[in-house]
């Protein structure tokens, strides 16, 4: 169990800036999701961590020391690859073996032949066979132990592969996207066993994801990356309600935060679609955009109004997706009850609260808002 | 640091132990041009020097030329190879189609007997080969240097293989259009198949420009001489008196290859590359 | 095609199924065999039949020009399990193929770990070492066998500023075979390179990161846990390989000792050679050339029983 600091990260390949000065401190015993789109840095960030890439500059801390030039074995870490990288000429036991071989036995020890005959390896084997038996059973792979990778499913191979990261009780586990390779429902499922797996063992798990839905659901923390920078970190509820930049929100939450143009007035008060909303902002006139999660819009009644272009019916809920007259703005909003659809091409008119609304300047970051009247909060934006 | 200062050590010990052994690799080429530029007061001295003090390379070359008829040789290599090599594609070519796309009883005991060729080594069936060039009368002529070798059933493997990835649907798409079977081979298949019957063509020119067993077996003309048997009767001739003519001959007779495969290294890598599947 | 355009004619008119399915069947029924018929009658002629000819006549006493040609059975295979000159030829082919292999395959996979162990200079080296395969291997066997002149050579040249007396190596029985090896081994290596950098590459670099990480930090503990491992399959197809190579070999012994000195470089397809096509003794060449196919055959089967093992684990 570790607490890893990172100070000033910064990392380029080349004339490519990739990390961009990135200070985090993953405390012990937590699950921090590392997400953002694909080519934001985060699995470089994973493998500066974990020692497979040096930094340019700045600073990782692992408990307190500084592990700079120490190589990623002498980190006391492990990952689990995207691919598995499960060495494909061993079985599954002999794969979780390994890092165990490696630290235990010294170089004669692991000699082919001599090191077999040698009594202290012999008495090493035994307990490496137990400490496997034991992560085996514990990760329900114990029948598939003498089995090479190409004889496991995907599920399997992964199974081996956190097995393999277990059996040396490394100071924290490191994930570069280690479900993608799966399909949808055991993708789902191994979700829930890995926050199990977290919670059992209570070791600081660092997850490199760019799905928000798997970051969001398993992970005590979040940190948003966008290109090569740390936008935003905090808990997932915190994330997605309370965004600090465009991109967060926009990045955070399926199906996307609609994000409409508007302005803030000489008055300060801002303005949506030509409607002045009760919202003034402190931040000087100009134009801004309002970000309003699909769940907040109100549909059947308010000022504005929008035609039907599509619905998507998901069973439990649904999307209708509204495009609002005299603008190109297309918006989205979940309707809970499915029995009860709007027609396509239909009229419909909607609102939102105040409390909905997500302001972010033109440069995309986010700007306080403040209800005109705080008491009436719950009441509708609108006049 | 300790890093950093590790991984240039190790580059420069990478530098020095390939250098040493490109040196080695290189050395009979360069003892080659140094020898063929060579006067023969200097080919005959004990002294060992790579830079020829007087410079005859052009001297050399000239008696290479005036000894033994080169460009008549290098003329035949270029007959032997070509020739080789197109009817090896107009032979192999059709049969891969057939045994890639069409079905017939038949086509999994071709094929077998195919991948049964393969594993012939061209010198086992040297003697009945010969004695049937000698039945037909054909020995000591171009027909004897090419005739063996127009069934290249390692040709028809690799093309065959390329095949199976053509689309069906290209091919049901050319028969709508109503184009026969033969044309679909010609007009849509090679089209496809340029870059695999271009890695063969290296494979097979590269074969027959440097066989030596064959020709030597089948020739007794000096005029129909291929290039390595150029060589190897120039140096017959020759050896012990002229080595620098000799070298200058030897570096005539490689370089066609040579310099082809520096311009385009890559696609020579993979076509020798493809010996290793034969 | 032609059967579904069958089927939606004979759902139409069912009574014209017969003699449209005939008229539009057979023309790609025949087409096939048309298309393999001249690459069947090829290999029939020069490759199936010689092969069966080659078995056929090492049992005959068949010389070209005799006019006929008698059954002596297993004769041929006496004579040649008599000859001291055939068991030579056999144990130098053997040792040529126990050197030749060994080390230019050990030289293949050295230099293609040193050319990917680094990033510079990498298709530079690549093809340098290359450049002996492409070479016309005669045309650089005269150009060794000057190198190896005992008075004049290149190699006894450095040896004397060494203040070594170099033997005359073509010509000295004791070294004449060794100096073929070397030459063989400077002509194959480069080939062996391509293919084990080809495999080298093949290898994902996530396992090398996961060796990293499990602790194996020293460059050997990686190539014996991931390199090593990994490469298996295509080291023993080149090894299987540059063995059905040099038990080919031939222009060299040819072109530079003619076998001799005194027999110490015959090799097995020299002696089909000169009993083949210089004393015109086809069958006894023919029964050489059977054993020389019994030892490309043992090296097939090695190579696709070592390709079974290997599948499993692909």
């Amino acid at each position: 169990m570790a607490r890893i600091e990172l100070k000033g990260i910064r990392k380029s390949f080349d004339a490519t800036e990739v990390l961009g000065g990135v200070d985090l401190t993953i405390e012990n015993g937590e699950f921090l999701s590392l997400v953002g789109p694909s080519g934001c840095g985060k699995s470089t960030l994973l493998r500066v961590i974990a020692g497979l890439e040096p930094q340019s500059a700045g600073e990782v801390t692992i408990d307190g020391s500084v592990v700079d030039g120490i190589r990623p074995s002498a980190r006391n870490l492990a990952m689990v690859f995207q691919s598995y990288a499960l060495y494909p000429h061993l079985s599954a036991f002999d794969n979780m073996a390994v890092p165990l071989r490696m630290r235990r036995l010294s170089t004669i020890e692991r000699l082919p032949l001599l090191g077999t005959i040698l009594p202290s390896r012999r008495r090493e084997e035994r307990t490496i066979r137990a400490d496997i038996e034991k992560i085996a059973a514990q990760l329900e792979i114990s029948h598939l132990l003498q089995r090479k990778p190409a004889q496991l499913s995907g599920g399997q191979r992964q199974r081996v592969a956190v097995g393999r990261a277990m059996v040396r009780q490394p100071v924290a586990f490191l994930f570069d996207e280690p479900l993608s390779n799966l399909d949808a429902k055991l993708r789902v499922h191994m979700r829930a066993e890995l926050a199990e797996l977290h919670r059992s063992l209570r070791s600081t798990f660092i997850y490199v994801t760019h799905d928000q839905a798997e970051a969001m659901t398993m992970s005590s923390r979040l940190a948003v990356m966008i290109a090569g920078e740390l936008v935003q970190v905090g808990r997932p509820a915190e994330i997605y309600d309370n965004p600090r930049d465009a991109r967060v929100a926009e990045f955070v939450g399926s199906p996307k935060i609609n994000m409409m143009p508007g302005r803030i007035r000489d008055d300060g008060r801002i303005e949506v679609f030509g409607h002045v909303l009760r919202l003034t902002s402190s931040q000087p006139s100009g134009n801004c955009r309002i970000g309003i999660r699909p769940e907040r819009i109100e549909l059947g009644g308010g000022p504005f109004s929008g035609a039907v272009v599509h619905v998507e019916n998901m069973g439990a809920e649904a999307f209708v997706h509204l495009g609002l007259n005299g603008a190109d703005a297309r918006l989205v909003a979940r309707v809970n009850d499915v029995r009860r659809l709007p027609d396509i091409g239909s009229h419909l008119s909607f609102n939102f609260a105040a409390d909905a609304v997500r302001a972010f300047n033109s440069a995309g970051k986010r700007i306080d808002v403040t209800a005109e009247q705080a008491e009436r909060i719950r009441e509708r934006a609108i006049v | 640091m300790t890093a950093l200062t590790k991984i240039s050590i190790w580059s420069m010990i990478r530098h020095v132990l390939l250098i040493a052994g490109a040196i080695v690799m290189l050395l009979p080429f360069v003892w080659m041009i140094s020898t063929a530029s060579k006067p023969p007061s200097e080919v005959f001295s004990s002294e060992l020097h790579l830079i020829p003090r007087h410079f005859a390379l052009w001297e050399n070359l000239q008696m290479a030329f005036a000894k033994a008829n080169l460009w008549r040789f290098l003329l035949n290599g270029v007959i032997v190879t070509v020739s080789i090599f197109v009817l090896q594609v107009l032979v192999a070519l059709p049969a891969a189609y057939a045994l890639a796309k069409l079905r017939f009883i038949g086509r999994n005991a071709l094929f077998a007997l195919v991948l049964f060729g393969i594993l012939i080594p061209p010198q086992a069936t040297a003697i009945p080969v010969f004695l049937l060039l000698h039945r037909l009368g054909v020995l000591d002529g171009y027909a004897a240097l090419v005739l063996p070798f127009t069934i290249s059933v390692f040709g028809i493997f690799l093309m065959r293989q390329f095949f199976r990835n053509v689309p069906d649907d290209l091919i049901d798409a050319a028969r709508m259009d109503g184009i026969s079977e033969f044309g679909i081979v010609w007009r849509v298949m090679l089209p496809a198949a340029i870059p695999a019957v271009t890695a063969f063509g290296i494979f097979s020119v590269v074969a027959h420009w440097n066989d030596y067993f064959w020709p030597l077996i089948v020739l007794n003309s000096e005029h129909l001489r291929t290039p390595p048997l150029a060589v190897a009767h120039f140096r017959n001739a020759e050896a012990g008196t002229n080595y620098g003519a000799l070298m200058a001959a030897a570096m005539v007779i490689i370089a066609p290859l040579l310099v082809a495969f520096l311009l385009a290294q890559r696609r020579f890598v993979e076509g020798i590359a493809l010996t290793g599947i034969k | 095609m032609s059967d579904n355009a069958a089927t939606i004619g004979g759902l139409a008119v069912p009574i014209s199924i017969p003699k449209r399915a005939a008229q539009r069947r057979n023309p790609l029924l025949l087409t096939p065999y048309g298309l393999v018929a001249p690459a069947l009658t090829l290999m029939l002629m020069m490759l199936l039949g010689p092969l069966a000819g080659v078995i056929a006549l090492s049992f005959t006493d068949y010389q070209l020009g005799a006019p006929s040609l008698s059954w002596i059975g297993l004769a041929n295979y006496h004579e040649m399990f008599g000859d001291r000159v055939f068991w030579t030829a056999l144990r130098n082919t053997l040792v040529y193929v126990g050197i030749v292999v060994p080390g230019a395959v050990s030289a293949g996979l050295a230099i293609a770990l040193l050319i990917q162990s680094g990033t510079s200079l990498r298709s530079l080296y690549r093809t340098i070492y290359f450049l002996p395969v492409m070479a016309t291997l005669i045309a650089m066997a005269v150009v060794w066998e000057f190198m190896l002149h005992p008075q004049f050579g290149l190699v006894n040249g450095v040896l004397r500023e060494f203040g070594i007396a170099g033997p005359s190596w073509l010509q000295d029985r004791s070294t004449a075979l060794y100096a073929l090896c070397a030459i063989g081994i400077w002509q194959a290596a480069g080939f062996n390179m391509v293919l084990f950098l080809a495999g080298l590459v093949s290898i994902p670099k996530q396992l090398y990161e996961a060796a990293e990480i499990d602790g194996a930090s020293s460059a050997w503990a990686r190539f014996r846990l991931v390199t090593w491992p990994l490469l298996r399959p295509v080291t023993t197809f080149v090894v299987v390989i540059s063995g059905i190579r040099s038990f080919q070999v031939f222009d060299t012994v040819h072109v530079l000792t003619k076998g001799g000195p005194s027999k110490s470089t015959e090799v097995l397809i020299h002696s089909m050679y000169t009993e083949g096509f210089e004393f015109f003794r086809s069958g006894y060449g023919a029964a050489l050339t059977v054993v020389f196919l019994g030892f490309i055959l043992l090296l097939t089967l090695i190579k696709s029983r070592l390709a079974d093992r290997g599948a499993q684990y692909a």
